[in-house]
């Protein structure tokens, strides 16, 4: 039981009706994921990674093919998904404790108990102090811990994560990637965590996957020999990491390559 | 209050250890005394300014009324246009001596009764279809053609019908200002319900949120600026239609003076009306940005804020 994939997709297809017809955005993906498992997404932008996360939430259905989660057909949201946005969505009219405190309430917990739980939170994304601020009062790393914490407080089995860090600078990325791998230890959650920046990637995860150019389906699967816990500056130096980073680049490249010549996008990150 | 341990925890260490501890009040550091001159200098610009401001706006009103004055007096025929101390005297008279309908207390609560009423009741209305037809693609198909009719009707006529069907009390004009402010208020309640972020309801839905609870704590807010921007014009809409329709037939209120002075050839009493309606708007006005603030305190402070209207 311990090992049967808490999600998998069996040939999941979605294409969308665009302006220009029928659009094939994720085609024929097969993907397991393991209970606890930490899985990194790379590929081409526009390849389809947002909306394989959005087969997973139940917020898309497939248009073909299976999307199970915990070895039931996905209708609706499942129970225990956690989804942060690639965009904002943290709500504007609400203080930093009130929108973290939204999960919980809406799932019935009591003013008193939400506010509690979502007290901690802000505390553990290190917002202790700005409980009564308001979203155009944070800057944008200060808005995805937010998100963060209002996605964690519901206590996700599974957590999915679309670009997070991407619109962060530097020194911020490196910091909350830390915190999530802080935070995610111990919870047992399986993460599904796209990203654009393949040593983000690499150096959180417990297996990366390549996406292929549109339309998505997975190109190469990549098992991270890295120990945990792990500090995500000090791994980045060891030879380890910079031997699997050169494996999965090579296979990233081409796809990143396809994709600039189908016009599609400006491909990925590659920083080393 | 410095909230990040992380990034300001030695800040507040060495702020914790005063170098002047025997004054602690007074500005310490050169640094602050210029923030200090600074920030009074930029208050002191900003009263300056308003006091500039204000100056131009009095001559102004000052310059008009007595030109309007004089002319009253030498050249034009005062009875058509009136002057500013007939008008003044009416008021007075209206004030303290009661008006042909009379004590003016009572007219004024009427009218502003009805447009009260007719505020209310259009208000709730609206944004109560606003939202629903806003977040139901089915209903909004089925309602837009009678919806865009109804709008197309000149709303004016209305209260002549509106006379006859509920008779010359309260009721008529309460419909009437109700009509006026209904479509103000719907147009932009769906608009608002329409062009709530998809995100933040997907998420919410992720969160845990209910049909319902997408409703009241999602689409609710994101839509409140739009309604209660149209709420602004709405009140204005709301005593159009109840002077409107006291002016239609009626037996009390601001509109019937109007009416009578009009039917007086009485261009001061005229003049008297539109300024008591006039005052009732602005206050009301007042009344709505109070509201207006306190509700979107969440939103960032507009850039440029004395230039609002
Ligand atoms: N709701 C939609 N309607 C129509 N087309 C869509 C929709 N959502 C996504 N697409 C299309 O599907 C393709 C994949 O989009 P998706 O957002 O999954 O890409 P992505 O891999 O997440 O890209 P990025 O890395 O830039 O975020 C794109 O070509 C996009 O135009
Ligand atoms: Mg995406």
């Amino acid at each position: 039981m311990t090992d049967d994939p808490v999600i998998s997709l069996r040939s999941a297809t979605k294409r969308f009706r665009g302006a220009t017809g029928i659009h094939t955005a994720v085609h024929d993906l097969t993907l397991d994921v393991r209970p606890g498992e930490f899985l990194a997404v790379v590929g081409p932008t526009g390849c389809g990674k947002s909306t394989t996360l959005s087969l997973v939430s139940g917020l898309e259905p497939a248009s073909a093919g299976e999307v199970l989660v915990r070895g039931a057909p996905v209708r609706g949201i499942p129970a225990g998904v956690g989804y942060m946005f690639q965009q904002d969505a943290i709500l504007p009219w609400r203080s930093v404790l009130d929108n973290v405190a939204a999960g919980p309430r809406w799932r019935g917990a009591a003013k008193a108990e939400a506010r509690e739980r979502a007290r901690g939170w802000v505390r553990r994304v290190g917002l202790g102090g700005f409980e009564g601020y308001y979203p155009h009062q944070l800057s944008g790393g200060m808005r995805k811990r937010v998100a963060l914490a209002q996605t964690l407080v519901n206590e996700p089995e599974m957590l999915l994560m679309d670009e997070p860090f991407s619109a962060l600078d530097v020194q911020t990325r490196g910091l909350m990637q830390d915190e999530l791998l802080r935070l995610w230890a111990g919870t047992g959650a399986a993460v599904i965590f796209v990203t654009h920046d393949l040593e983000e990637a690499i150096s959180l995860a417990d297996r990366v996957i390549v996406m292929t150019t549109a339309p998505a389906t997975v190109k190469a699967s990549f098992d991270i020999p890295l120990s945990r816990p792990r500090n995500v500056e000090e791994v980045r130096l060891t030879a380890a990491f910079l031997d699997i980073y050169r494996e999965v680049w090579d296979s990233l490249r081409e796809e990143v390559a396809r994709s600039r010549a189908q016009g599609t996008g400006q491909g990925v990150d590659h920083a080393a | 209050m410095q909230p990040d341990a992380r990034d300001t925890g030695t800040a507040t260490a060495t702020a914790t250890q005063p170098t002047q501890p025997t004054q602690p009040t007074s500005p310490r550091t050169p640094a602050d005394l210029d923030n200090a001159a600074a920030i009074a200098a930029a208050a002191a610009a900003r009263r300056r300014r308003r006091a500039v401001v204000w100056a131009v706006r009095l001559a102004a009103v000052v310059v008009w009324l007595v030109s309007w004055e004089v002319s009253a007096t030498y050249w034009i025929d005062p009875f058509n246009y009136s002057k500013p101390t007939a008008i003044w005297h009416r008021l007075i008279d209206w004030f303290t001596k009661g008006t042909s309908a009379g004590s003016i207390w009572t007219q004024i609560a009427t009218t502003l009764q009805e447009a009260v009423f007719g505020f209310v009741l259009g208000a709730i209305l609206g944004v109560v279809l606003g939202i629903l037809l806003g977040r139901s693609r089915f209903l909004s198909d089925v309602c837009a053609p009678f919806i865009k009719a109804a709008n197309a009707v000149p709303r004016i006529v209305l209260a002549s019908l509106f006379v006859i069907w509920f008779g010359l009390g309260l009721s008529s004009k309460i419909a009437t200002a109700l009509v006026l402010v209904f479509f103000a208020v719907f147009f932009n309640a769906f608009q608002g319900a329409r062009e709530v972020d998809r995100n933040l309801v997907n998420n919410a839905r992720i969160l845990g949120a209910s049909r319902t609870q997408v409703l009241t704590s999602i689409v609710v807010p994101s839509a409140t600026s739009w309604i209660l921007a149209s709420l602004h014009a709405a009140f204005g809409f709301a005593l159009i239609g109840a002077v409107v329709g006291e002016y239609t037939g009626a037996d009390k209120g601001l509109g019937l003076l109007i009416a009578t002075a009009q039917g007086s050839f009485d261009a001061a009493g005229i003049y008297a009306g539109m300024i008591i309606t006039t005052v009732i708007a602005l206050l009301a006005e007042w009344l709505l940005t109070g509201l207006e603030n306190r509700l979107l305190r969440w939103r960032p402070p507009v850039a440029g804020g004395d230039a609002q209207l």
